[in-house]
């Protein structure tokens, strides 16, 4: 819905928590968790990027042909 | 028609080894173009101000003014490679591509009617500037509705990656002017191919072949290799059909604005394989293929692997050695292909037999393989120096794609967006319908590297880096040095103030002092380079003498 994208300020200091050590043979479940905080900070970072209003700026963006 | 001697590649090579990577080629980028402050702006207009914001940016590197005017006397946009041209009367007024695009009051009046002509000025109009070409050696300008880049002629894949980065740096560079001037309303600009609402706008592959192969062979060679090439080199689309009607998610930008399989047109009836005929080289000898289906790209490995797996699939087709592969109803095909992200359907083949998009890529990979073995070119050491990075990564590539699609996500421009897009789905429940879903495939293409989401994941080596950042930004001023573009830029930078104008074959000279304009012809793209002219930039500093020694010295005799 518009009006419902948040700006949300970047989460610069979590971005040194990426860098998952390869040492530790990590069980399945501990990679895929790994995985899922990386992908959660990328989310929190986006979000702060995305133009808000996203309804009405996608909507907006209208082309005349090209080749 | 001449027969191709299997194994016995043309001789119209111009010294670059055969039979792998290598080959003259170039890209050609069209920007999404989008003031969101001036909803319904004139696209024309706005796209012209982009030129002119780079203009102004060139004019402040380069002392003396970059900017050169283009010479249209080689267009031929109507020459089919069948074998005939087009009537001039029968043709879509957008095919007719060699007439200088003035953009004076009747052509806005035209395309956008008399009120839109009031409202953006006819005094403006007049004198806004269309068309550039760059110090290093690729054309800036306005197609249509949009700003595009074609990039200078190059020999291999990464430079191809190389010099299509740099013209998303000359479009953020312009950006950046536009958006420092106060008068102006902020433009932004998008690498990517569609607005969702049923308008595409292209992104095109250009690569030189000897003449001497039959066009029959090049569309039966490369049509089931483009109907499956996506699946490594697709930049990935949020929504189906040409107008997004139905929710979902699928591999290619393009794929849904295809309608037919061989044909001259661009812009209506797409064709998969384009006949476009316009060598801008010595016509006898060369074609220019004209490849218009492919996505833009950001991902640099998406993008090397479509110029490098081309480029190999095309000396196949030279030597005689293509797979004889025929796909059922390719056009029905490409969509199939681009709306499977489980890349599990499968394609029926003339000869009955069903395979999937990922078995054909295979089939290509390994006769390009062998050839490129048979030939030398593949060699680690002793090889062309591409061809054998093209066979490791393609491999590398359709292995991932089968057993490791987490992998391929750094690599792949389509599964790296939609990683991105499931992280959203996953965490904020959204269905393919959410418009933020859409606004994250948008955004992935803003060129900006804040507020793009494609540089966002680069910064986090979520995205492969397959040539450095200093490279990149170096090719936005330096042509590069083993084609005739060498011979251009450098015309440009250093003596752009005495240049009438310049197209891909021609550098014209005007100089004071001298009686008539001085045309130098550059006809043979492997001529002009650094080692043939390097020396002669370095002795003149001056237009004039520079031009009296090259008058016997023509870079393309």
């Amino acid at each position: 819905m518009a009006g419902q994208e948040q700006q949300q300020p970047q989460s610069r200091d979590t971005e040194v928590d990426e860098d998952v050590p390869a040492a530790p043979p990590a069980p399945g479940d501990a990679q895929a968790s790994a995985a899922t905080q990386g992908v959660d900070d990328l989310l929190d970072e986006i979000d702060g990027v995305l133009e808000s209003n996203a309804e009405e700026f996608v909507r907006a963006f209208v082309q005349k042909g090209g080749q | 028609m001449t027969a191709v001697v299997p194994g016995k590649p043309a001789d119209t090579s111009g010294g670059l080894p055969v039979g792998g990577a290598m080959r003259v080629m170039g890209s050609e980028t069209e920007y999404g173009i989008h003031a969101p402050s001036a909803p319904g702006a004139n696209a024309t207009m706005m796209s012209a101000r982009v030129i002119q914001a780079y203009a102004q940016v060139t004019r402040q590197r380069a002392a003396g003014g970059a900017e050169t005017r283009w010479d249209y006397t080689d267009e031929e946009p109507l020459h089919d490679a069948r074998g005939w041209t087009l009537e001039r009367s029968s043709a879509d007024p957008e095919q007719l591509t060699d007439q200088p695009p003035v953009l004076d009051a009747e052509a806005i009046a035209l395309a956008y009617g008399r009120q839109e002509l009031e409202a953006d000025g006819e005094d403006e109009a007049g004198t806004l500037l269309m068309n550039m070409v760059l110090g290093n050696g690729a054309r800036l300008y306005v197609d249509h509705a949009h700003p595009e880049y074609s990039s200078p002629e190059v020999t291999n894949p990464r430079a191809a990656v190389t010099w299509d980065a740099a013209g998303d740096l000359v479009a953020l560079a312009a950006v950046r002017r536009l958006a420092a001037d106060p008068d102006l309303p902020p433009i932004n600009l998008y690498k990517n191919n569609t607005d969702n609402k049923s308008v595409s706008y292209g992104s095109h592959e250009n690569y030189l072949m000897p003449r001497s192969v039959p066009f029959g062979e090049i569309v039966r060679g490369l049509t089931p290799f483009f109907v499956t090439r996506q699946i490594i080199c697709g930049a990935g689309r949020v929504g189906l059909g040409q107008d997004s009607a139905r929710a979902g998610y699928q591999i290619s930008q393009r794929a849904d604005f295809f309608e037919t399989e061989v044909g001259l047109e661009t812009t209506i009836r797409r064709p998969i394989i384009n006949t476009r005929d316009e060598p801008h080289a010595t016509a006898d000898k060369y074609r220019r293929l004209h490849v218009i289906i492919g996505d833009a790209n950001l991902s640099q490995a998406s993008n090397f692997l479509k110029f490098g797996t081309t480029a190999m699939v095309l000396s196949l087709i030279e030597a005689g050695l293509a797979p004889r592969i025929e796909v059922h109803e390719p056009v029905a095909a490409l969509q199939a292909v681009s709306h499977d992200t489980s890349l599990t359907a499968l394609l029926r083949l003339g000869d009955g037999r069903r395979i999937t998009a990922l078995d054909l890529q295979w089939i290509y990979l390994e006769a390009a393989s062998k050839h490129a073995q048979d030939t030398g070119v593949a060699d680690a050491v002793d090889g062309d120096g591409h061809t054998h990075e093209v066979l490791e990564r393609w491999s590398a590539t359709l292995s991932e794609l089968g057993s490791d699609r987490a992998a391929a996500a750094s690599s792949v421009e389509w599964l790296g967006k939609l990683s991105l897009l499931e992280g959203y789905r996953q965490r904020d429940g959204l269905g393919w319908d959410n418009a933020r879903l859409g606004l994250v495939d948008l955004q992935w293409a803003d060129i900006r590297p804040e507020k793009g989401l494609y540089y966002r994941l680069l910064a986090r080596d979520r995205m492969q880096r397959i040539v450095d950042d200093a490279a990149i930004a170096r090719a936005v001023t330096e042509p590069p040095s083993d084609t005739r573009a060498y011979f251009r830029g450098r015309c440009v930078s250093r003596f752009g103030a005495d240049l009438a104008g310049a197209s891909w074959d021609s550098v014209i000279f005007d100089v004071p002092g001298r009686g008539r304009l001085q045309r130098v012809p550059t006809r043979e793209p492997l001529r002009g380079t650094e080692a043939l002219t390097g020396g002669l930039f370095a002795r003149h500093r001056e237009a004039g003498s520079f031009l009296a020694e090259l008058l016997g010295l023509s870079p393309s005799s």
